[in-house]
């Protein structure tokens, strides 16, 4: 009797548990998860390691390290938005150095694959980033940040101007090992994505990172003053959501092959789901890890059941899925589609 | 080491213009030491307000009824502290805590002030009875703009040797500040430590106050945050170090609680110009 109930009991555990195949590429990087953090939401791991095991998703993007250690910007650094945030740290950090000896150190030892996010203020610096990292062991993959909008010159976000990228991304190329992939996170806040992404491309980058934030403000109006010490942030979360899963689709469009790492507002499962069928490799969790500090996992976990749901066996099987020849689509009138 | 959990509400009341939120959280009363805190996930999972909200933890029980349990005093102050007072019995909230570092308490049984601006008393009562278990005098101030905004008054004078109470407006004790009353109280005393916890003025007056006669001051600061658990660096001030350095620190998991003496209390919302990783002069 009791061991029958038992036995009853266990199939239908198994019965719940997703089997889908839940590994995942990026470029030459393997993981068991299509899930990773974002740079900037997750510091170095260490801290989210308490509340997930961070070897079971797909990596670590740390958060963006510079040649030197950097203080960043005064506060009020943070301000509330609608289903967002806006931010403007000004990539406080540890510099280079401290970095490879201290958190990277600590990821190997971790057992945790990890995707290192550079920044530089200039293309000789982020050469000198990549230098530092080809000589140490432990980064699967290095994510060029050419997009924070928090450096003192906003007129010279890289990923806005489709040379200056291509500048960036040739240097770091040079300067890396040629097994680590290397991935241009790009920015929202230029008229055509796919023009920068092409050229990124060109210059010989292995994947896309596909956002970073968009620049936004808020006023305070008892002080009437910007709510922000930088004026401008960076918008995150829910609220960029849509932006960021409209560039990934364009992007996927333009280039059918690069491998695409989809980050901007992912908040369950069926949210990794948009960005995986409209052609993301893998997706970050960012902002929603501040929300839940276990979301990349949660995220992981909800995706699975979200494909076995809809018939996937593997998440390589849903990627770029909502592109799929329009014969199988209902019928569809010409001009704006209706809004689900 | 900090846990995620599902808290049931099991009270919300009403204290003054403050709610003292009562919940269970299974794994955070254990782990318990005066200073730590909370974050409380707001509006639920479909919210749209996605930063969780920091409060000190006012009062643990281990055990009981409902096994482990907590309350944190909540000021209303925007739509998510408002959510929050207007929680039921039996509704869900995801508590994760406890976080950050504890007040440091003495080893031998020393004279103790303890001063609390509004809600910021929150945190003392449980330090107050740890302190008093291990032989010293405590001595409490609390202070507010008016006598509605103070919490806990009645509470607070069963744990404290005696207890002062300032407004502003002299609606309750004596008219003026806290930091009126305070020298005063540290010199009779002979008072060893100070412990704080308020606004940042208070906060920094009080630290100045306790250095001038020598006493050392252990200050809770209160920084917008947007995870309390290390990994945003939105809720940083400069601090500084044993090397004599002074750091931009998360004051979530560097602090909340910090020595009064080194905190650079007029900088904070600056980067002091040499503190490590400061913009070099010549730069813009």
């Amino acid at each position: 009797m009791t061991r029958a109930m038992f036995g009853r009991a266990m199939r239908a555990v198994d019965a719940t548990a997703p089997t889908t195949d839940m590994s995942a590429e990026l470029a030459s990087l393997a993981m068991p998860s299509p899930v990773l953090t974002a740079s900037g939401c997750a510091a170095s791991g260490r801290e989210l390691d308490q509340f997930f095991d961070i070897t079971k998703i797909g990596a670590i993007v740390t958060k963006s390290v510079m040649l030197r250690a950097r203080s960043g910007r005064p506060t009020p650094r943070m301000c509330e938005t609608p289903s967002g945030m806006l931010n403007s740290i000004g990539l406080q950090g540890p510099g280079i150095e401290q970095f490879i000896e201290e958190d990277l150190a600590w990821l190997r030892a971790r057992g945790a694959r990890t995707v290192v996010s550079i920044a530089g203020e200039s293309v000789d610096e982020y050469g000198k980033l990549a230098q530092k990292l080809r000589i140490v062991e432990g980064v699967d993959a290095i994510e060029v940040n050419i997009s924070c909008p928090n450096v003192v010159n906003r007129n010279q976000v890289f990923a806005c101007d489709p040379e200056m990228a291509a500048n960036v991304i040739q240097t770091v190329r040079r300067q890396s090992d040629s097994k680590t992939p290397i991935f241009a996170k790009l920015s929202p806040d230029v008229t055509d994505i796919t023009e920068i992404a092409r050229a990124v491309v060109r210059a010989g980058v292995d994947g896309l990172t596909v956002i970073n934030t968009s620049l936004g403000m808020v006023i305070d109006v008892e002080t009437m003053r910007p709510a922000l010490a930088g004026v401008t942030g960076g918008l995150s979360g829910p609220a960029i959501r849509p932006i960021a899963l409209r560039c990934v689709w364009q992007i996927r469009q333009a280039l059918p092959d690069i491998p695409i790492l989809g980050v901007g507002g992912i908040r369950t499962g069926v949210d990794a789901l948009q960005f995986i069928l409209a052609g993301a490799n893998a997706v970050s969790v960012g902002t929603m890890t501040f929300n839940d500090p276990s979301a990349p996992m949660r995220v992981h976990n909800e995706l699975a059941i979200a494909l076995q749901d809809r018939g996937f066996e593997s998440v390589s099987q849903a990627i770029s899925y909502g592109h799929r020849a329009a014969d199988i689509f209902e019928p569809e009138d010409e001009g704006e589609a209706e809004p689900e | 080491m900090p846990v995620q959990v599902r808290g049931e509400v099991l009270d919300v009341r009403r204290a003054g213009v403050y709610y003292v939120l009562s919940v269970t959280a299974p794994g955070i009363p254990e782990q318990y030491r005066p200073g730590h805190f909370v974050t409380i996930g707001i509006g639920g999972e479909e919210s749209g307000l996605i930063l969780r909200r920091a409060f000190a933890i006012h009062q643990v029980q281990s055990r009981g009824v409902y096994g482990g349990t907590l309350d944190v005093v909540v000021g209303v102050q925007g739509k998510g502290t408002r959510w929050l007072s207007e929680r039921r019995r039996h509704d869900i909230l995801d508590i994760v805590g406890p976080l950050g570092k504890p007040f440091i308490l003495p080893k031998e049984g020393v004279p103790c002030v303890l001063v609390g601006g509004g809600y910021g008393a929150a945190p003392l009562f449980m330090l107050a009875e740890q302190l008093r278990e291990r032989g010293c005098r405590v001595d409490v101030v609390l202070g507010a703009s008016t006598e509605e905004k103070l919490y806990g008054v009645l509470d607070i004078k069963r744990v404290s040797s005696m207890l002062t109470i300032t407004t502003e407006d002299g609606s309750s004790g004596t008219k003026g500040r806290v930091t009126d009353a305070l020298p005063g109280i540290i010199e009779r005393n002979d008072s060893a430590v100070v412990y704080a916890c308020g606004p940042m003025g208070m906060l920094a007056a009080v630290a100045d106050i306790a250095s001038e006669y020598r006493a050392y001051s252990q200050c809770s600061v209160e920084e917008s945050m947007a995870c309390g658990i290390g990994i945003c660096m939105t809720c940083v001030l400069p601090v500084v170090g044993d090397d004599g350095v002074t750091r931009m620190v998360r004051s979530c998991i560097d602090g909340p609680i910090f020595r009064g003496d080194l905190v650079r209390w007029d900088e904070i919302g600056t980067i002091p110009a040499d503190a490590l990783g400061a913009p070099a002069l010549d730069a813009s």
